[in-house]
């Protein structure tokens, strides 16, 4: 559960002279203003009626078919029938939950989980079981042991399997496959959360849980807040029949309708036919982005700090020495005006208090060098505090805090700069 | 009718709290039929001061810069006056460690303590010092940052090997951190408005949770009683050591301070705060309403008083 004085404490972060690199916003400053004006344009000329009025519960045909076009575009063949357009990938997560939970019922999630369904979890009063990962993603060795001690089934899996919010990690393909067994071997619902799939920096793209189950037990998010716009509040869930018609019946109680603004102005905009070649101009700019946050890490953590290195996506997650409780450091921080979010805000059991979420996507380059800088110094400053306190030295070989160096550092260090 | 400034938010920790307390004032300014400037504290705070040229300032800020004397400072120098206390008390009762030796001298008891500032640990070897403070202290130990004024950065070192930790989180909020005897007791409030104490609160926490020290705090997680269920003369007490502290540290209008009772009646003071919450869910304005004093009667009040706190 989120603490009082975190909430407090990000109440502080969005001040003007503070680098924040806690938000999880994507960078909407580089789509052309004349490719807006020509698509509002054409809605105003040629659907003005249409675009002022309700539209079906499900959304309009012609989205859906704009989203076979984003899920075909990492292998996923999806009948339009099984789509159900929602107001961002966000309302998904609430319709599934209201859909499916009952309090006290079970939901399984990956350890640390996207902190924005943490609360919708704990609103519904799931009762919510994370499971550990490493860098191959969520351990579904585990994951199997925690449901054979489960008396009772959980209600569905929730799981962010490429380039993990806010882990960064990407779950591998012997893991997604033995999810997807699992799933149908227990008959288990799955919530694949996929916003950042096609935001890849590296490496070859995984088939996504929905590819491998082919929409049996697998119900798939996706949005277009990361590849178009926040701002327009589009997402979808794929989802097998009967449970659709339930998240349908969920979304008519929750807003009717999905904009028909909106939709129009992402038919429009698809029509133009190059929507790839903007996700490929914002994966140039966040891979420069993400590299920029690895380099400052090596440079101003200091070695007891470890970090994930991700291949796609937007976030960081850093882990410092347990001594270090980040909300408390983020006070700090934010003195030096920087911020990140509190690793706890990723749990719902309370873990998580000694790692950070840090987000490359929403500042420019040279903010990024120098919030990590600035979030350096500070870790630095507790370590030495620490040492002194407890007579621990700092030690550069030995001593009981010192960790193996996270890649990067072990890298840098091997270059000899 | 006046012109109010309401001054609220700023970029303290408890910037959310502040901004609900100038809020809520806002509205019973506006009943009362004055005229309501409300500024959110930054940057722009002393042009906009001077534009506005209010008759006075009600300062609804909480923590660092409202309730250190640092606008309070600013406004002396705009000739603006405000409520509640001045520079002087509001150094005093931000500062714990100033205020609790001020409270040894007069007699006032507050939990033993020691004070140390980050230097004494990296430059004077202070750690070493910590084994003789803990035996004195006794376990658990309570770990605080000097100047912070909420809950934030308070920790409960239940052993010696998490003291260490909790000092280097109390330090995340100041250079300055106490140690402190921990208080088994019930938590009481008693709130004093215009040199006269208010009913005693009390806060219980619903949930057993001994060391989790938000608790007490959050909302939803702790009920306060008001008036609190006390043995005889223990509220009267109460009341008295909150009154004497308050005129000790020479607060001005209003402010809240929070003591600790132990099972055997024992009274300690903890701290004052100078500017409290004046939220729907706070203590002052639940006291003020216990004694029948509503709360546009409460902010009228704390206006009329106004002026008596400036040095100018």
């Amino acid at each position: 559960m989120k603490s009082s004085a975190m909430r407090d404490l990000m109440a502080v972060t969005a001040r003007p002279e503070v680098i924040s690199l806690a938000g999880g916003l994507p960078d909407t400053s580089t789509f052309p203003p004349d490719t807006f004006a020509a698509v509002t344009q054409r809605i105003a000329a040629e659907s003005c009626a249409k675009a002022l009025q309700y539209g079906p519960t499900e959304g309009l045909a012609e989205t859906r078919e704009c989203i076979a076009q984003v899920m075909a575009a990492e292998d996923m063949r999806v009948d339009p029938e099984d789509v159900l357009v929602t107001t961002g990938g966000q309302q998904v997560i609430d319709l599934v939950a209201k859909t499916l939970i009952d309090p006290g019922d079970v939901v399984l999630a990956e350890g640390p989980t996207y902190p924005g369904a943490v609360p919708v979890f704990s609103a519904y009063q799931a009762e919510v079981i994370q499971i550990e990962m490493d860098a191959q993603g969520m351990r579904v060795d585990l994951l199997e042991q925690t449901l054979d001690r489960l008396e009772r089934r959980p209600k569905f899996i929730y799981t962010v399997p490429t380039f993990q919010n806010p882990g960064g990690m990407t779950m591998s393909l012997a893991r997604r496959r033995r999810l997807v067994e699992l799933a149908h071997e227990r008959e288990l619902l799955v919530l694949e959360d996929n916003p950042y799939g096609l935001l890849r920096y590296e490496g070859d793209a995984l088939p996504p849980l929905y590819a491998l189950d082919r929409g049996v037990f697998v119900m798939y998010l996706g949005t277009f807040s990361k590849i178009l716009s926040p701002g327009i509040r589009l997402g979808w869930v794929a989802a097998p029949g009967p449970v659709l018609e339930k998240l349908n019946l969920g979304k008519q109680g929750a807003d009717l309708c999905t904009s028909t603004l909106s939709q129009l102005m992402l038919q429009a905009y698809f029509e133009r036919g190059n929507w790839r070649d903007y996700v490929g101009s914002l994966v140039d700019v966040y891979r420069r982005r993400r590299d920029t946050m690895l380099d400052a890490l090596a440079e101003h953590f200091p070695p007891q700090a470890e970090w994930t290195r991700p291949s796609g996506g937007l976030f960081v997650w850093a882990t410092l020495p347990d001594f270090i409780d980040t909300t408390d450091l983020l006070a700090r921080a934010l003195r030096d005006n920087v911020a990140f979010v509190p690793g706890e805000a990723a749990y719902l059991d309370g873990r998580g208090r000694s790692s950070m979420r840090l987000n490359f996507s929403a500042s420019p380059e040279d903010a990024i060098r120098e919030g990590i800088r600035r979030i350096g110094e500070v870790v630095t400053e507790q370590v030495q505090l620490y040492g002194t306190l407890t007579g621990e030295v700092e030690a550069p070989s030995g001593g009981k805090l010192l960790r193996m160096p996270p890649p990067a550092e072990r890298e840098r260090r091997a270059r000899g700069s | 009718m006046s012109r109010v400034a309401v001054l609220k938010g700023g970029r303290s920790l408890e910037r959310q709290v502040s901004l609900r307390s100038g809020a809520r004032v806002e509205d019973a300014l506006g009943r009362l039929g004055h005229e309501v400037i409300p500024i959110d504290a930054g940057v722009d705070l002393i042009r906009r001061l001077r534009e506005a040229a209010p008759d006075v300032a009600f300062i609804a800020m909480h923590g660092r810069d409202g309730e250190d004397g640092t606008v309070q400072e600013l406004l002396e120098i705009l000739a603006i006056p405000y409520t509640g206390s001045g520079v002087l008390a509001c150094s005093r009762a931000m500062d714990k460690v100033l205020a609790k030796h001020l409270m040894i001298e007069a007699g006032i008891p507050t939990p033993e303590f020691f004070a140390f500032n980050q230097a004494a640990f990296r430059e004077l070897g202070a750690a070493e010092a910590l084994p003789a403070i803990e035996e004195r202290l006794d376990f658990p130990i309570v770990v605080k940052p000097s100047s912070q004024g909420s809950a934030l950065g308070i920790k409960f070192a239940p052993t010696a090997d998490d003291v260490p930790a909790a000092l280097v989180a109390a330090f995340s909020y100041d250079s300055r951190v106490l140690l402190e005897r921990y208080v088994d007791g019930r938590d009481l409030a008693v709130g004093v408005l215009d040199g006269r104490p208010l009913p005693v609160v009390e806060a219980v926490p619903r949930e057993d949770d001994f060391y989790d020290f938000e608790a007490r705090y959050e909302i939803g997680r702790t009920d306060f009683v008001c008036p609190a269920d006390l043995p005889e003369g223990v509220g009267e007490r109460a009341q008295e050591l909150a009154l004497h502290t308050y005129t000790l540290l020479g607060c001005t209008a209003f402010a809240r301070v929070d003591l600790m009772v132990d099972a055997g009646g024992e009274l300690t003071v903890l701290e004052t705060n100078v500017i409290p919450g004046l939220t729907e869910t706070s203590l002052l304005p639940q006291a003020a309403e216990a004694a029948g004093i509503g709360f546009d009667e409460l902010v009228r009040k704390i206006l009329e008083l106004a002026p008596a706190a400036a040095r100018y």
